[in-house]
């Protein structure tokens, strides 16, 4: 259990949280880009010292203000992935995994590194130096070098904020996948709530350095507290490239694969955006019979249940959401893993330049 | 008239001028000298002595420089504080301090009658008129090239390196020396650079605090000073020596921060 209570004063305004993380549970905390969410994990990571709070991990107390216990960020053992990885620029691949491993030879600790990076499929880039390396890439990297300290937390500032939206699929399943075996509590900060509502357990909505409203994502988007929750909430967005076609439609070839139809005009690069609660779900591979233009096989990586209705966590590969209602979802049998068709109309396709 | 105009013509003058400005004494010397006369002055006693001192004095003076400095330099570039401006601005004055004022203000502060000269007396250590005493006014000359190239190289690190070492249970002191130091690697060759070059070229204030004795205190740019009265070809041949040595330097230092494992900063 990760316990965070703190208050601070924070430029513009005072950072006032009070968290709790089970462990095993990934609590997201949402929010716009200054609403404190980053000073959150650096407070937690011993990087920031707040004015007052307590901070215990487990039975370790990290920081009491009251008792003037303020441990330094290198005796928390907490793994911390920056937003752009933080990668350290001179060492290789495995030497940057290895750099958590102390008290041992440089060939134990290169074996071990090479586990690691084993485990995170790119044992192969071992010898490489990160400059080289991908978005993705580098994720892997720096998932295997925050996990070889064996923390006992985790933190994530904006995970997937550095990957493009072809990779942020496969990287969200691999960060699910580390969140799940690592069994420890873990703070994930983000400005999306899609990749909160995909990454998180729970999700925290945080403006202006307080926590607004917390639960779980399908409580949050089923009963908004205020209005920013639900304008936070908001609408699924894709990215792709449009071009207009001969049928007089607007033509969109996604980012990362799949095609989608618009109404609207568009040409280049454009951000799609469609409500949840107007896209219907389909076996996969069943003969098309409606009017809805779009159509797009996806892997179906979360199941809501919200009330009657169910909130879907969808991949195309990029990330989306969809609403049906709960009746529906019983009926496909609707399971994590899933593959399954997402249809909508072309009419309902909004289009934004970008 | 050509669409480009007069502007870019302009920038190509300035150009023109300083390069011809800046480089033409330095082929004189060499265009001056014979490569034989460059030789023969190496053969004399003083020549080699006073190369000798430069290039210990200056190396010891480096040394002491990057030791003390690169740490300095680290808690100013890492830290706010309270007075941190004002305390930069102090550690930059001696860069604009005319050498023979340098000189004089050394003689105050560590000469026989000077603030700190009886306690350095009583240590048994002597500086005035001494190679110890080059070393002094080396250092302190040539210092603040050092620590102000440092400090921005320190400054211009991406933080997130040095917290994501913290994180991964690294103390201060293992974050600067396994992170901090070599991915400010080309910052700091350049500095050691600058400052070197500073200090083989040093004139006024050592002629000051240390006065010129050949074989203790006479420097190549002492001994040049003092043969070119009388010498003025093996002045020339000094001066051709110390050019190849300067550049040699710069050369490999240069050579040197490009190198693969300095990688650092160099994204």
């Amino acid at each position: 259990m990760l316990h965070v209570e703190v208050g601070t004063r924070l430029g513009a305004f005072a950072l006032d949280v009070a968290l709790e993380v089970p462990a095993g549970c990934c609590l997201a905390l949402a929010g716009p880009s200054g609403a404190g969410k980053s000073s959150v994990l650096r407070v937690v990571a011993g990087l920031l010292t707040p004015e007052s709070g307590r901070i215990s991990c487990g039975e370790e107390v990290w920081l009491d203000t009251d008792r003037r216990v303020d441990l330094a960020p290198e005796r928390r053992p907490c793994g911390y992935v920056f937003q752009d990885y933080a990668l350290f620029p001179h060492l290789r691949a495995w030497q940057n995994v290895a750099y958590s491993i102390r008290d041992t030879s440089r060939r134990a600790r290169r074996r071990r590194a090479l586990e690691l990076l084993e485990r995170f499929g790119v044992a192969h880039l071992a010898d490489v130096r990160p400059r080289t390396l991908s978005g993705g890439e580098r994720q892997r990297v720096a998932l295997a070098r925050t996990v070889a300290r064996r923390p006992a937390a985790l933190l994530l500032d904006e995970p997937l904020a550095a990957l493009d939206a072809s990779t942020r699929a496969s990287a969200s399943r691999e960060l699910n996948r580390v969140l799940n075996e690592a069994g420890v509590p873990a703070l994930l900060v983000t400005h999306n709530f899609m990749e909160a509502a995909l990454l998180g357990d729970r999700v925290g909505v945080i403006d202006a350095g307080r926590v607004i409203q917390q639960g779980t994502a399908a409580e949050l988007a089923a009963s908004p507290g205020s209005a920013f929750v639900a304008d936070f909430t908001g609408a699924v967005v894709l990215t792709g490239t449009a071009r207009g076609g001969e049928d007089g439609l607007t033509h969109v070839a996604l980012d990362g694969g799949g095609a989608l139809a618009s109404t609207e005009q568009g040409e280049g690069p454009v951000a799609v955006s469609v409500y949840p609660s107007e896209i219907a779900i389909e076996p996969s591979g069943s003969p098309r019979t409606g009017s809805a233009q779009n159509r797009l096989e996806v892997e179906i990586l979360s199941v809501t249940t919200i009330g009657n209705r169910v909130r879907l966590g969808l991949a195309a590969p990029q990330p989306f959401t969809a609403e049906i209602t709960s009746a529906s979802a019983r009926e496909l049998a609707l399971t994590p893993g899933m593959r399954a068709s997402a249809t909508w109309k072309a009419t309902s396709t909004r289009l934004v330049r970008q | 008239m050509s669409k480009r105009g007069w502007f870019p013509l302009l920038l190509m003058a300035s150009l023109a001028t300083v390069l011809c400005f800046l480089t033409l004494p330095i082929v004189a010397i060499f265009v001056d000298t014979s490569p034989l006369a460059l030789l023969s002055s190496l053969h004399e006693e003083g020549a080699l002595e006073a190369l000798r001192l430069s290039i210990v004095c200056s190396a010891i003076a480096v040394v002491i420089i990057v030791l003390v400095g690169t740490p300095a330099a680290y808690l100013l570039a890492s830290r706010r504080f309270r007075g941190r401006a004002t305390l930069v601005t102090l550690i930059e004055l001696p860069l604009v301090l005319p050498p023979a004022v340098a000189g004089i203000g050394l003689l105050a502060a560590l000469g026989p009658n000077g603030l700190l000269g009886s306690r350095i007396e009583d240590a048994g250590i002597n500086l005035v008129l001494t190679t110890a005493g080059v070393v002094v006014a080396l250092t302190f000359v040539s210092a603040p090239f050092f620590l102000r190239q440092v400090q921005s190289a320190f400054e211009a690190l991406d933080h997130t390196w040095l917290e994501a070492s913290r994180t991964l249970g690294a103390s201060e002191s293992r974050t600067f020396l396994a992170v901090a130091i070599p991915t400010a690697g080309p910052g700091l060759i350049s500095g050691l650079a600058l400052a070197w070059g500073r200090a083989l070229g040093e004139f006024g204030a050592t002629l000051m605090f240390a006065g010129s004795f050949r074989g203790i205190t006479q420097t190549v740019p002492l001994a040049i000073y003092q043969d070119f009265s009388t010498d003025f070809t093996g002045a020339l041949s000094l001066s051709a020596v110390l050019v190849a040595v300067s550049v040699a330097l710069l050369l490999s230092v240069k050579l040197l921060s490009g190198a693969e494992w300095l990688g650092g900063a160099a994204r």
